[in-house]
């Protein structure tokens, strides 16, 4: 069961993320969007997604960062002060994220515009992002010090798994809701093809260096493909 | 100097009666879907009026278009680079669709299904997003011919900067006013919506200056909607990505005109090429207001210039595409008798849309139960170029809409459709064209061949001449994209992908 769960799961999700996200991509380039509800409902969008939005990126981009440079960690948590002030900092930020997921969950059930376009797919995606907080939070409030103990745990854990010798036994003994917590990261990995949750993937970062206009005339030049015909189609002059 | 060529339309608005089978034609062509309800590439406005949608010109509201910052440097209102990406979680500046109305149609249905009873069953309104019963609150012309309400009229921002007495009399029964603003996408040479894209998925086609959205690339963050000044860029919220006038691009590769402009019951409508200089458009684009409409208008090449027409050459435009430039009736408008401007020149895309003022009849004013038009008691002409500040439609209005406020700019233009209409009234009703007839042409600064071309154009053009169209080679662009042969019976218009929304 451990082995199912804590190797076979996260190969299948890491596998079907990255080939399924490449299908879809080159395929199905026109179902790839953040399918934005804000044209119908925007003073509670306002509320639940910005706060949801830059609450779970930056906890993202912090579980990223423990998992880098473990070390880094360690040495900032030398000092009971900063542990306790980084660890503050997580919780505040994952409430903040669960309120406007909370937002953002209550105004798709209730505001009917919203209901209108909303999917199953889409409940799943909020349902396990969801829970993914709340054990997040519980592991960081009962389990303490995450931060601290998580360097010797889940680091080797996860760059076993990278370097294709999964080690399972080092979660094998973790209490059920931090083993949850872990487990709905690989869920998020398999509905990230399936779902809207592609649009991570697709934050415009190329804005910040192109050119503002963007004319496009046929030529035979080498450049950007068609999709349908494989072939040069057209260069893109500022 | 760097030649492109550009399809533009001119709109006649002495000419619009408001009938809306623009609107309708190219609702049934492109915008009858799921999504699109509420989407009108082509509308028509009732000025003065908000519009649509509701206060679209309100760009201290809707951040749309450029603005030139102290130092003479062009900004989008909207954002720098690195504020679009802080702002993709939520992007205050979009209107919400109250702004627009909510799509409704009427249970049908339910006067065929409805049980026998006391009362005559009714249609009730449901939305089209939700199926639900609605009240219908707005719809895409709910202030149509409402010209001198207190609630729409005295809202539009053209207004500001009239005078209190004038703004008061137009609102005056006997006195109200109102003309039609038909508006399509202004295809403008430095459009703000591809300006403002992250995903980069609007461009515009240097062949005809289409500006286009590609959905395949297109990722929800909806920062063209807000961007856009004319608000021409719409939100499917049905398949998650942006929609606009596509200048019936279909139809113009295969020699027909848009489909607003064939069905133009007036006929107010022309179509042709223009040559400009897209090496010009940084510049005009930032240039102090005052001198923002001139420039645009200097940007336009004249085809019958030699240079002009070798840097065409040179730039891969065919002769064919010069020669439709030297037949087009919108050159002819704007440049050669300069009496069409584009709309709101100072939101600075550089607009390639073209209008033609309205003339309106003098004041009124009432006199026991009597209205008695304010005019001399000796026989003169209807219209008086001394008398344009009685125009029920003040100056100062129409130059808030297509001049940056110059009223000198429409005091030239409606001198001279004033000069044209008393020039062929005095030929045609009296017979004769006396001095006073051409001095009154001189003071509109015009001379009796040019009055004749104009009334020719304007009155009784065929279809040939309002709309020039040039041949776009699609045979040689197919050639680019696939084998012509494999190809031959192959392809079709269409979608690569069916437009669903995508989960």
């Amino acid at each position: 069961m451990n082995n199912l769960l804590f190797v076979v799961f996260p190969y299948v999700a890491a596998t079907l993320a990255i080939v399924v996200t490449i299908i879809r991509w080159r395929r199905h380039p026109f179902s790839v969007s953040a399918l934005s509800s804000q044209l119908l409902e925007k003073r509670k969008l306002y509320w639940g997604s910005v706060s949801f939005h830059w609450g779970i990126t930056v906890i993202l981009v912090m579980h990223l960062v423990v998992l880098i440079i473990p070390d880094g960690i360690d040495y900032w948590n030398g000092a009971p002060v900063r542990l306790y002030l980084l660890e503050a900092t997580g919780i505040a930020l994952a409430v903040w994220a669960g309120v406007g997921l909370g937002i953002l969950l209550y105004r798709r059930m209730t505001n009917l515009r919203v209901r209108a376009v909303t999917t199953r797919a889409d409940m799943v995606v909020l349902g396990i992002i969801a829970v993914a907080i709340i054990t997040g939070l519980w592991t960081a409030i009962g389990y303490r010090w995450g931060s601290f103990w998580g360097t010797a745990v889940f680091v080797p854990y996860v760059r076993s798994l990278l370097i294709f010798q999964p080690r399972p036994e080092l979660v094998e003994a973790l209490p059920w809701v931090i083993k949850t917590h872990v487990l709905t990261a690989f869920a998020f990995l398999v509905v990230f093809p399936f779902t809207r949750l592609v649009h991570i993937i697709t934050v415009p970062f190329g804005y910040l260096t192109r050119p503002w206009q963007k004319v496009i005339r046929m030529s035979r030049e080498p450049g950007v493909y068609h999709p349908a015909s494989k072939k040069p189609l057209e260069r893109i002059k500022s | 100097m760097r030649v492109r060529a550009q399809m533009s339309m001119l709109f006649h608005l002495d000419k619009c009666i408001g009938c809306h089978t623009c609107s309708v034609a190219c609702k049934n062509l492109w915008t009858d879907r799921k999504g699109a309800e509420y989407m009108w590439w082509n509308n028509v406005e009732t000025r003065p009026g908000t519009g649509y949608p509701t206060g679209w010109e309100d760009q201290d509201h809707y951040k749309g278009g450029w603005k030139r910052d102290e130092k003479g440097r062009l900004k989008l209102r909207l954002q720098s680079k690195p504020a679009a990406i802080a702002k993709l979680f939520f992007n205050p500046s979009l209107p919400e669709l109250d702004d627009y109305y909510e799509p409704f149609t009427f249970k049908y249905g339910d006067l065929f299904d409805s049980p026998q009873g006391e009362h005559q069953p009714t249609a009730e309104p449901v939305s089209k997003i939700t199926w639900q019963p609605i009240e219908i609150t707005s719809g895409p012309n709910w202030d149509d011919d409402l010209g001198g309400s207190d609630v729409y009229a005295a809202n539009d921002p053209s207004m500001n900067g009239i005078d209190e007495a004038i703004r008061d009399q137009m609102s005056e029964i006997e006195r109200v006013v109102f003309n039609y603003l038909p508006r399509i996408c202004n295809h403008c040479l430095n459009p703000a919506c591809v300006a403002a894209c992250p995903s980069g998925a609007i461009y515009k086609r240097s062949e005809d200056g289409v500006v286009l959205v590609n959905e395949d690339k297109c990722r929800a963050w909806r920062m063209c909607v807000a961007a856009c000044p004319y608000k021409k860029v719409y939100y499917n919220w049905s398949t998650g990505k942006s929609e606009k006038c596509i200048l019936c691009f279909p139809r113009l590769e295969t020699g027909q005109a848009p489909a607003c402009a064939h069905s133009c019951v007036g006929r107010i409508r022309y179509m042709g090429v223009l040559l400009y200089d897209a090496d010009k458009i940084a510049d005009v684009a930032s240039m102090p207001e005052d001198q923002l409409l001139d420039a645009q208008l200097d940007m336009i090449l004249d085809p019958w210039d030699g240079q002009v027409v070798a840097a065409a050459a040179a730039a891969g435009i065919e002769s064919d595409w010069i020669d439709a430039a030297r037949r087009s009736p919108v050159y002819q408008f704007v440049k050669v008798w300069g009496m069409a401007l584009p709309l709101h020149p100072e939101y600075r895309t550089a607009a390639m849309m073209f209008y033609i003022p309205p003339l309106s009849p003098v004041i009124s004013s009432i006199e026991g139960n009597l209205t008695r038009l304010d005019l001399p008691d000796e026989r003169e002409d209807f219209e008086l170029l001394e008398d344009l500040d009685k125009a029920r439609l003040p100056v100062q209005y129409l130059a808030n809409l297509f001049s940056v406020g110059d009223e000198e700019v429409i005091r030239k233009v409606l001198k001279k459709m004033l000069a044209v209409r008393t020039y062929k009234r005095r030929q045609s009703v009296d017979g004769e064209i006396n001095e006073s007839t051409l001095a009154l042409l001189e003071a509109a600064g015009t001379t009796p061949e040019e009055v004749e071309a104009i009334y020719k154009l304007t009155t009784i053009p065929t279809i040939e001449e309002r709309f020039v169209l040039p041949p776009y080679h699609r045979e040689m662009s197919i050639e680019t994209l696939n084998d012509p042969l494999a190809y031959k019976g192959a392809t079709g218009f269409g979608p690569i992908e069916s437009p669903r929304r995508g989960a």
